[in-house]
């Protein structure tokens, strides 16, 4: 049991954005830039919990996370929903941007001397902090959301077949944008905890590809709200397996284990084969 | 419809300010600052050699994006192709250690394109058989082609009594030539204006590269005239990766003459941006590749003497491509055409 626990923190980040990630495409929108995206918030979460003195700095900096993450969200959906650019164009675009952004402030702010920077993190109860503990409500809800509700049968329709959205009267873009700022948030509040649960401090470029990933969760998880949790758990699993291996030293050579969680994603989607084949 | 001259007079502006911009955004002074870049990047002959030579691999991953992106595939993998290509050359020379120059340098070339190609090539082959997302696919390969060579250089390509992860030194003989051993630039660099030139006759002048133009505007079209577009593709992918192991090979054989876990130093991602200012055009990314390489060249300088400076050509390429995507997106939902969603 604890062992399950253990994994939960190096899941989260993952979890949430990939949940995020999940009403995005089930509106008809892939974010590329989901790893910029998560990228920005942890810095949002850096700059929140270094900057405020007040009460509860953490939580300032988990909403400031979630705040980065929107405005980050909505600002390529303007690009991609309503120009209509390239989705893939702009999401790269933003991954640079997000490394390029944070990597200059970081250094200019913090000095590139690499010296280990660490913050206050959440509290936690037996190794469990409220984030972690706020995917038990995250997942059903997202599940709620998507299924059970009239803004979820919209933005289903939007992301399956637009123009019968349309013609019941929604307003696509509008649905999609929606969509998109509630990816950004949990993808948002996904990035931050990496700073502020996950990690304890920020390096360059600590979101390490997990926003990638947590694409190719999405896929893996047919975008099921529950599936795609279950993917997240695997991977969070291997990440803590990675380091746990690395920290005991094993036979097994360092590199194999830290692109594990990479090739498992891919054999996955290697896997899960042809059932979704992008039109 | 603008004149070209035009296009490039108001790109060049819109570069320039958008340079000038995020100095400003980042609190660096403006003046000063631009003076370090332009010293940097032309300040002595050995600025302006250490622009050269940061040019030549942007336009080497740049072509390779821009064979893929024309077949509609979206490689993001250029940095992983470009790994894999280092390391399949590191191997091939501990392999063949000793022979002479003028066999084992094409033999190197060789091994750099051809790994670059098959680590192409194995995306889109996923791609085709098994429905894989090449965004996807190719991001993933890029992060196990860094555990790749961190593990060569750590393991297996080690030079033999050291135990820093760096692999053999190639020989002096072996590496391009050089006119000037005090500076960078080597005859390797010719390699990548053919290699331009050469994209560009492959992909206006050939049937194939009609094919490969159709297949990434309409694959449908290409199908009803019973063309493989997977086929197309796959190809592509894999001239693709073969450009980006031709530019690990001008970096290998000709600046670094070793693998470290340094080796790659971003340019399969920078070359991305590369391509997409430059039109997917070998011609327009002779342009994009000079003008980001003495970016390259000149940020390195302004990091010498400041906090923050070689991440800012992301920032600046990142800007470029959403403003160019942008200024794309809002002229064509201006013009009146017949909407297809």
């Amino acid at each position: 049991m604890n062992e399950i626990l253990a994994i939960l923190p190096y899941a989260a980040p993952v979890a949430y954005a990939a949940l995020g990630e999940t009403i995005g495409e089930r509106s008809g929108v892939i974010n590329i830039g989901l790893e910029g995206t998560m990228l920005f918030a942890a810095y949002g979460g850096l700059v929140g919990v270094s900057h405020f003195h007040g009460p509860y700095p953490v939580l300032v900096g988990l909403l400031l996370g979630c705040l980065f993450g929107v405005i980050v969200a909505v600002g390529s959906g303007f690009l991609t929903v309503l120009l209509k650019a390239d989705q893939v164009v702009v999401g790269t675009a933003i991954n640079l941007l997000a490394l390029g952004v944070t990597g200059t402030l970081f250094r200019v702010e913090y000095g590139h001397s690499g010296k280990l920077l660490s913050v206050p993190t959440l509290s936690r109860i037996s190794g469990i902090d409220w984030v972690v503990a706020g995917l038990v409500v995250a997942v059903p809800a997202v599940w709620l959301l998507l299924h059970r509700t009239r803004w979820g049968l919209a933005v289903r329709s939007t992301g399956e077949y637009p123009r019968a959205a349309e013609a019941a009267g929604y307003s696509v873009p509008r649905l999609r944008l929606q969509a998109a700022a509630l990816g950004g948030a949990l993808a948002g509040l996904g990035g931050s905890y990496l700073v502020l649960g996950t990690a304890g401090g920020f390096t360059e470029n600590m979101t390490n590809g997990r926003g990638f990933v947590a694409i190719a969760l999405v896929t893996f998880g047919r975008m099921n709200p529950w599936l795609v949790f279950g993917a997240a758990l695997l991977i969070g699993y291997l990440d803590a397996l990675q380091l746990e291996l690395q920290a005991k030293g094993t036979a097994v050579p360092r590199e194999v284990l830290i692109s594990l969680p990479y090739l498992v994603a891919l054999i996955v989607l290697v896997g899960v084969g042809k059932r979704r084949v992008a039109s | 419809m603008r004149s070209r001259a035009a296009t490039f007079g108001l790109t060049a502006a819109g570069l320039l300010a958008i340079l000038i911009l995020t100095l400003l955004v980042f609190g660096m002074p403006v003046g000063a600052s631009l003076r370090l870049i332009v010293e940097g990047a032309f300040g002595d002959k050995y600025g302006v050699a250490r622009t050269i030579v940061r040019i030549a691999p942007l336009l080497l991953t740049g072509l390779g994006v821009t064979v893929a992106w024309r077949a509609g595939m979206y490689n993001i993998g250029g940095e992983g192709q470009y790994v894999i290509g280092g390391v399949c050359g590191a191997w091939v020379a501990k392999l063949i250690a000793g022979s002479p120059s003028a066999v084992a340098t094409p033999l190197l070339v060789a091994a750099c394109i051809a790994g670059g190609a098959a680590y192409g090539a194995l995306a889109g082959w996923l791609k085709a058989r098994r429905g894989v997302n090449i965004v996807i696919s190719t991001i993933l390969l890029n992060f196990i082609a860094l555990q790749i060579l961190s593990w060569a250089v750590s393991g297996p390509l080690r030079q033999r009594g050291s135990t820093l992860p760096w692999s053999d030194e190639l020989p002096r003989a072996v590496m391009f030539y050089r006119p000037d051993h005090a500076s960078d630039l080597h005859a390797g660099v010719a390699l990548a204006l053919v290699a331009a030139l050469a994209v560009y006759l492959l992909l206006f002048r050939t049937r194939w590269g009609f094919l490969v133009r159709l297949v990434g505007i309409n694959p449908r079209a290409a199908q009803v005239n019973l063309i493989d577009p997977n086929r197309v593709q796959v190809a592509a992918m894999a001239l693709s990766g073969a450009l980006c192991g031709l530019a690990a090979a001008v970096q290998y054989v000709g600046i670094s003459g070793q693998l470290s876990v340094e080796f790659s130093q971003n340019w399969g991602f920078l070359g991305i941006p590369v391509a997409l200012l430059g039109g997917l055009h070998p011609g327009g990314l002779l342009l994009s590749s000079a003008y980001f390489g003495t970016l390259r060249a000149g940020t390195a300088n302004l990091a010498r003497f400041s906090q923050g400076g070689d991440t800012l050509v992301f920032v600046i390429q990142a800007v470029a491509v959403l403003g160019l995507a942008g200024i794309r997106g809002y002229t064509s939902l201006r013009r009146p055409v017949a909407e297809a969603v």
